[in-house]
């Protein structure tokens, strides 16, 4: 069904400020459309972000927004949604932003178990300060401050957020847009923190410096190196080098903190009353 | 006046920032390239909604007729 | 008469206190010396009351959740010392151009660095007023005794409240840790304001509006799930919240943001005159170290000179006005006795001029500075 843009964008507020080609608007899209066949409240939802180009998301979204400081996104979520567990919190951050300067408040968060749900705009790059290396860029890859090539390995945030007691992870890229919104609305309705890694490209600072020159180039890119994560679990570690599993990852259940926070709550004012 | 399609593919040139994408995730190649994307084979659309769902700038929408009003 | 709330506090104790007397709904901290009672209360007494505890990761998180708290219209606090009052100066800085109303308390100790973690000190002046990046104003408030503690804890989050600001408590090891009787006020006995909330549509809302609310240049503001649906970012905004590089527009919003605190100066900037009325030499005190002045004071007059004491129980804006009064009366000095290396000398000195000589009396590693020193600088100015 096509969307119904103007009950979700802030229609005066587009062209939006992105390069043509930049993926960044398709995850964007899949986040409204989750949303949309999900039928969430827009009085009711928050969206937050950080800095970079993920960052600017929001100001197009016709919901409460928030843009705050750079990787702090999930930490003035955290005060959002401890305030009104009510409100469907959804955080956009960028892969510098969630990964780098913000990557105690990704582990935290996941370990905390708050309802939030964090898309990563996972360009495994610094757009807006056109183009540094990020700790998602690919080993051998090029970047500003990578010019022999990126030395470091990069992080698997799914697997960090695992690592740290998330109770969803998933990933899946622009490519895949309807597998993406598929799992940004699991991720959304999951109770308790989620975590998805949204593969976006970006042709004008990662691709043309990596020989990738066209939006579809990169596209490609991401779907030749994704695997279901079945066929995944069946490879062996040599044959999942260079490529990484997509869908949902982990998905479990264990108490969430706001539903703990309302029993203590309860509990104290029971006892107050006895 | 011809018969009417069951689908509806809009472009909005102003939102429009011409990467082409449209034209390559399209399956039934009912698009082609001019200075933006343009409705070439209207009748092959099977509402599949590829070119919509990875449109970076919320350009192009695909309508079922009857959804129009 | 009142002995019916008379209790023997400590000064972080108080705070906690005031600011739930104030309504305090919501509290994200991190554990640091000599701050940490107020979080350790906080945790005790906020679920009790329906009230939001949360210790955060780190010390940025915590001023990142109240300013999120904040949105979701609570009235929010946090509490640090020296290093954490560092890492939370960026986003302080977005609580001022968010204009999110909150308190942050800063139980100061001696500094730079890790420096004494259990010495008091008055060592964050100039930070309170400059810690976070860009043209601001900052409200600061000083409190010198455990009974301020709890009213200018009330205070803190009245302000906030009435100019969508965040506003600093800044206390010093002394009183944070000080324990002394306080009579805390019946809840009808305290006035508290809260913010001004929009009454118009969603559509006609502007959160940044140059000319709504009732106090100039301080816009209503809506909380979040309220249906508003409004923008707030860091990036210099309209009066609709969205970034703009406009410089006619980015001008007259940050004016906006300056002028809502310089403008309303007078109502802001609190002064206590002891014995002033003819006074020949006068301290100018605040905090901690106006207890000792008070003394000396006293001493003075007992031995008959004329001393007096300008205690700023508002440290931002600063007590420009009192200190010109002072001025006009052409005493023979200005004592200015601070646990710090002079951080106020100068702003006095650009008020007082060459009318009488300003006298610093500073210590800098966790001593009080002494009563009978503040004496001794009264007389040698006598």
């Amino acid at each position: 069904m096509a969307l119904s843009l103007d009950k979700y964008l802030r229609m005066s507020k587009l062209p939006h400020i992105w390069c043509p080609g930049c993926g960044h608007g398709i995850v964007t899209q899949a986040i409204v459309r989750a949303i949309d066949e999900l039928g969430l409240d827009t009085d009711k939802t928050v969206v937050v972000s950080g800095i970079g180009c993920s960052a600017r998301a929001p100001g197009y979204l016709h919901f409460d927004t928030l843009h705050t400081t750079h990787g702090r996104a999930i930490a003035f979520a955290t005060g959002i949604k401890m305030a009104k567990p009510e409100l469907n919190v959804i955080i956009i951050t960028g892969d510098g932003d969630a990964a780098a300067i913000g990557g105690n408040h990704l582990i935290h968060a996941a370990r905390r178990n708050l309802d939030l749900t964090v898309i990563c705009f996972d360009n495994n790059i610094y757009g807006m300060t056109s183009g540094q290396y990020s700790p998602l860029t690919p080993q051998g890859s090029y970047a500003t401050t990578s010019p022999y090539g990126m030395l470091e390995k990069p992080f698997d945030l799914c697997n960090l957020v695992m690592g740290a007691g998330g109770t969803f992870a998933a990933r899946s890229t622009t490519y895949h847009a309807r597998q993406l919104t598929n799992v940004i609305k699991e991720a959304i309705s999951h109770k308790g923190f989620a975590f998805v890694d949204a593969l976006s490209q970006c042709p004008t600072y990662f691709g043309r410096r990596n020989k990738l020159r066209t939006p579809l180039d990169m596209m490609n890119w991401f779907k030749d190196r994704s695997v279901p994560l079945r066929a995944w679990s069946k490879m062996s570690p040599e044959e999942q080098e260079g490529k990484f599993p997509v869908g949902v990852l982990t998905k479990t259940q264990a108490p969430e903190l706001t539903e703990v926070y309302a029993q203590l709550v309860e509990k104290l004012q029971q006892r107050g009353e006895d | 006046m011809g018969q009417a399609l069951p689908w509806e593919i809009t472009v909005d040139s102003k939102w429009c920032k011409k990467c082409g994408l449209c034209v390559e995730f399209c399956p039934r190649q009912v698009l082609e390239m001019k200075d933006v994307p343009h409705v070439k084979d209207p009748a092959r659309c099977t509402g599949c909604l590829m070119c919509e769902m990875h449109c970076p700038d919320f350009a192009i929408t695909v309508k079922r007729r009857e959804e129009n009003d | 008469m009142t002995k019916k709330r008379a209790r023997l506090l400590q000064g972080n104790e108080a705070v906690v206190e005031g600011a739930i007397a104030a309504g305090l709904t919501f509290f994200a901290g991190y554990p640091i010396t000599p701050s940490t009672e107020i979080a350790e209360l906080c945790a005790a007494k906020l679920p009790a009351i329906g009230g939001k505890f949360i210790q955060m990761e780190d010390e940025i998180a915590s001023m990142a959740a109240v300013c999120g708290a904040s949105l979701a219209g609570m009235k929010a606090m946090t509490a640090t010392s020296g290093p954490g009052f560092s890492l939370k100066q960026e986003n302080l800085g977005f609580a001022v151009k968010g204009e999110l109303p909150c308190v942050v308390v800063n139980v100061q100790r001696v500094g730079p660095s890790t420096g004494m973690p259990t010495s008091a000190s008055q060592g964050d002046v100039m930070q309170a007023r400059w810690g976070s990046h860009g043209d601001h104003e900052m409200v600061a408030l000083s409190p010198s005794s455990v009974q301020e503690a709890f009213t200018l804890a009330v205070e803190s989050f009245n302000i906030a409240e009435e100019y969508r600001t965040p506003v600093i408590l800044l206390m010093d090891e002394m009183i944070g840790h000080l324990r002394e009787k306080v009579v805390l006020p019946e809840k009808e006995e305290l006035v508290i304001r809260n913010r001004e909330k929009p009454n118009m549509t969603p559509e006609q809302y502007k959160p940044f509006a140059m000319d709504h609310g009732e106090i100039a240049g301080v816009p209503p503001l809506a909380a979040y799930g309220d249906g508003f649906k409004f923008h707030v970012t860091g990036l210099t905004h309209g009066e609709d919240g969205f970034p703009t590089n406009n410089p006619a527009i980015a001008e007259k919003q940050l004016k906006r943001l300056n002028e809502k605190i310089s403008s309303n100066k007078k109502a802001l900037t609190r002064v206590e005159k002891f014995y002033m009325d003819d006074a020949e030499v006068v301290v100018f005190a605040y905090g901690g170290t106006a207890r000792s002045a008070r003394k000396a004071v006293k001493d003075a007059r007992a031995q008959g000179i004329k001393a007096g004491m300008l205690r700023a129980i508002t440290i931002w804006p600063f007590a420009e006005d009192a200190l010109l009064e002072v001025k006009r009366n052409s005493p023979k000095a200005v004592i200015v006795p601070e646990m710090n290396l002079g951080q106020l000398v100068l702003p006095v000195k650009r008020v007082i001029g060459d009318s009488a000589p300003v006298i610093p009396i500073n210590k800098i590693a966790g001593q009080l500075v002494e009563p009978e020193e503040i004496l001794l600088a009264i007389k040698e100015a006598m």
